[in-house]
């Protein structure tokens, strides 16, 4: 008996791709709804604690980030639409704008978190209480803010935590699209990794329409 | 009909880098193998959970006041804790779709492979990471929270450090399910888009045999409730360590909060484990019949109605909990509706044997035993689906039999079935069919007589995860008659376990195409199929159960029947 192999032959089927995909962004979507859930329910809980969080954040700052983040979607659309349209330098270029749209957003909000950070607003470790690093919201024994601010702070960090995770991930996606662009594995006729590329940006945008009002619109 | 070995897919590749030894399996693609893989590593994990059930129970063979220590309270807590999640994520939730719907999916709509064969890898990759993970938590540090890791417990549990170190296998723990989480819905993504595409031609949806009709509701179920869970156990993980009090009252969260996130994905789950069994007994029973199924089209709409439904009524785990009365009575009411189709299914499935011409063979006699363990699971149900009775029967032993009779005497006998069934296609090996059907014998009884005394221990009010219980007759007789009743069934699982191997390694030789004489699709391809399962493309011109046009075919030479009918 001899041992044969035969490469798969790739064949493929964009449809079947574009669902499968699709699917993958309603899983991530579901991932953020559970979030959604918990901050409503400890929204409709403590609504005043929620108002007084709130009033911490910037609104400037949100409304700057807000607004780069729907610039990024629309250069990501354009860039698509110039690649259909067979002029690879143009989404090139585009793509970049995208990616770098996407790093100043990180930025901004790396700059918003140390600010947090230095206010003390920030997720102090159980370790670090028990060695006494304690900051003003969580030091047992000082004046502690109300449950439901923690609770306002904490969900926070954690959602836009999760979304800049997923900022990140886009961005390091969009440069593996740059660099099959350049090689030209992705061109006019084989344009959906690029597609899916920018459903996922998409999708990334969308939950931060839903994270500004919720957090900083609210106060 | 006999088929030329030569060109399996035991002796192809889907990647002329890796063509022998463990990196021809670890690397390749093929559906099929994949499915194998799946297999070896369910299987052992399986055996090693059914160990520490097995010690669970000699613990509790006398009651402690009489002296009789096997394991200390605080081991027990592990044990079944260990048992629970090794049982739950790495056995019976890839379980049937990860094994059999890999292996046969493809086969049963005449397609070459999956629609995402590499993602189909990374699943598995990702599927044997995370119990790697889980494993090493295990040996580390282990965990007493049971799998449920209900809050605040499982945030304030300490763990214990290990040379020096504080290991918070905790947490690790449930990195590594949200890990095996996401294994699960890129496979069930790439069922569903397997089904919609890669249909043979003239397979329409209400040609595809009743496993794929499973396997496709299955699917669906995973990819709308496993995120939910995975985000969830992170936050027990971020609250494990950081003071954000997303589940801890005395933080200002909220527990019950955690159940319904928790309990929104793993109702949802008991579905996914139970689904694709019924799909293979579906495929079974008619096979061993030889006559269509009754009532198709209600058992393929009864799956997705099922699936429906079942994610609908998460927090009847949740009744003593203080919820309000009328989500109370809602819940209960959505409990006692996804009774119907569960319930169609198993007429559907005794109206097919009425004046079929029946052969016992070991997967038939597995998937009776389904019918009849399930049917003890799926009425106990109906008896914690109340409200008034649940308040007597939660946390007891009743639950976990009930829990063991739908899971175990339902969704592993069926897979255990299947595995029997499809074991001379996938292997091209025969095996013992005495030793099978005395392994059978030894699982069924000793199945039966471990779990219907701990039905009668709940009602009686042996709460469950105790360690042992007061020194009274009737737990005294019942809890003995429970210990003999799983060493029975150790038994009967090292029987079907040493058939296997021993089929594996000495079985039989065997190229029949279609031993059982079974008239869906899976059976027309060579044993063991080759690489790409079909050597022409297929086109489907009858339903898949319409055994009086199988015949026919058979009869014309242009379908593969048994030699010997």
């Amino acid at each position: 008996m001899s041992d044969t192999a035969h490469p798969i032959e790739h064949h493929r089927d964009d449809e079947g791709t574009r669902l499968g995909f699709w699917l993958f962004l309603y899983t991530e979507l579901f991932l953020f709804a559970a979030l959604f859930l918990v901050y409503a329910v400890y929204r409709s809980a403590h609504l005043e604690d929620f108002k007084l969080a709130a009033e911490n954040l910037n609104t400037t700052i949100g409304t700057i980030n807000t607004i780069i983040l729907l610039t990024s979607s629309l250069t990501m659309v354009l860039s698509l639409d110039a690649l259909k349209k067979g002029s690879v330098k143009l989404a090139k270029t585009l793509l970049l704008v995208t990616f770098a749209l996407g790093m100043a957003f990180l930025v901004i909000k790396g700059f918003e978190w140390s600010a947090k950070f230095d206010h003390h607003l920030f997720l102090q470790t159980a370790k670090g209480i028990a060695a006494g690093e304690g900051s003003p919201l969580f030091t047992p024994g000082e004046e502690m803010l109300p449950v439901g601010q923690v609770l306002f702070f904490g969900l926070y960090f954690i959602m836009t935590g999760t979304h800049a995770l997923h900022i990140i991930i886009g961005a390091t996606w969009m440069l593996i699209v740059f660099f099959w662009m350049s090689k030209g594995s992705i061109n006019q006729d084989n344009h959906g990794v690029l597609e899916r590329c920018g459903l996922y940006w998409h999708l990334v945008d969308v939950i931060w329409i839903f994270l500004f009002p919720l957090y900083y619109l609210i106060a | 009909m006999e088929s030329s070995p030569s060109q399996s897919y035991l002796n192809s590749h889907t990647s002329p880098k890796w063509t022998s030894g463990f990196m021809s399996w670890f690397m390749s693609t093929d559906h099929k193998r994949i499915g194998i893989m799946y297999a070896v590593a369910m299987f052992s994990f399986f055996f090693i959970a059914v160990c520490l059930g097995f010690v669970m129970k000699l613990q509790k063979m006398y009651p402690a006041s009489s002296g009789w220590e096997i394991i200390p309270p605080e081991l027990y807590g592990s044990f079944f804790t260990l048992h629970a999640i090794i049982m739950i994520f790495l056995f019976i939730v890839p379980g049937a779709p990860a094994v059999l719907g890999n292996f046969i999916l493809p086969l049963q709509i005449g397609a070459k492979d999956v629609a995402f064969p590499r993602v189909n890898l990374l699943s598995f990759w990702l599927y044997l990471f995370g119990a790697v993970m889980a494993v090493v938590g295990i040996l580390l540090g282990g965990a007493d929270t049971g799998w449920t890791f209900t809050p605040p417990y499982s945030i304030n549990t300490k763990t214990i450090s290990i040379f020096g170190v504080a290991f918070d296998s905790i947490s690790w723990m449930l990195t590594a399910a949200f890990i095996l989480g996401w294994g699960t819905i890129l496979t069930g993504i790439n069922f569903i888009v397997t089904v919609h595409r890669m249909r043979a031609k003239g397979m329409g949806y209400f040609k595809m045999p009743l496993f794929t009709w499973s396997i496709y509701a299955t699917s669906w179920l995973q990819v709308l409730a496993t995120p939910v869970v995975g985000i969830t156990l992170l936050m027990i993980v971020i609250e494990r360590i950081m003071p954000v009090g997303f589940f801890d009252p005395s933080k200002g969260g909220d527990p019950i909060l955690f159940q319904h996130l928790f309990w929104i994905y793993s109702h949802p789950a008991v579905y996914i484990m139970i689904l694709p069994s019924m799909g293979l007994v579906s495929e079974i029973i008619p096979t061993n019949s030889q006559k269509p199924i009754f009532g198709y089209k209600s058992i393929a709409i009864a799956s997705c109605s099922i699936a429906g439904v079942g994610y609908l009524l998460w927090a009847h785990h949740m009744f003593t909990t203080g919820m309000s009365d009328f989500a109370a009575i809602l819940f209960s009411f959505l409990t006692f509706f996804v009774a119907i189709p569960t319930a169609i299914k198993v007429f559907n499935w005794t109206a097919t044997l009425y004046k079929g011409s029946i052969s016992l063979t070991p997967a038939m006699l597995f998937a009776l035993a389904f019918i009849f363990n399930f049917s003890i699971g799926g009425l106990t149900g109906m008896f914690l689906g109340s409200l008034s009775t649940d308040i007597h029967l939660h946390d007891t032993d009743f639950v976990v039999a009930h829990f063991h009779y739908t899971m175990f005497g339902g969704a592993a006998f069926g897979l255990i079935g299947g595995v029997f069934h499809y074991f001379p296609k996938m292997f091209g090996k025969m095996y013992s069919m005495l030793w099978a059907k005395i392994g059978f014998g030894f699982m069924f009884i000793g199945f039966n007589a471990l779990y219907f005394p701990m039905l009668l221990l709940g009602y009686y009010g042996m709460p469950r995860r105790y360690h042992t219980y007061p020194d009274m007759p009737i737990f005294n007789k019942l809890q003995m008659a429970s210990t003999l009743g799983s060493w029975i069934l150790v038994t009967g699982v090292i029987l079907v376990l040493a058939v296997w191997i021993h089929a594996l390694l000495k079985g039989k030789k065997t190229t029949e195409v279609n031993p059982w004489n079974s008239s869906t699709l899976e059976w027309q391809t060579a044993t063991p199929p080759t690489l790409f399962n079909f050597e022409e493309d297929v086109e489907i011109t009858r339903d898949p159960y319409d055994y009086e046009a199988f015949r026919g075919e058979v009869k014309a030479g242009t379908a593969a029947g048994a030699n010997n009918v």
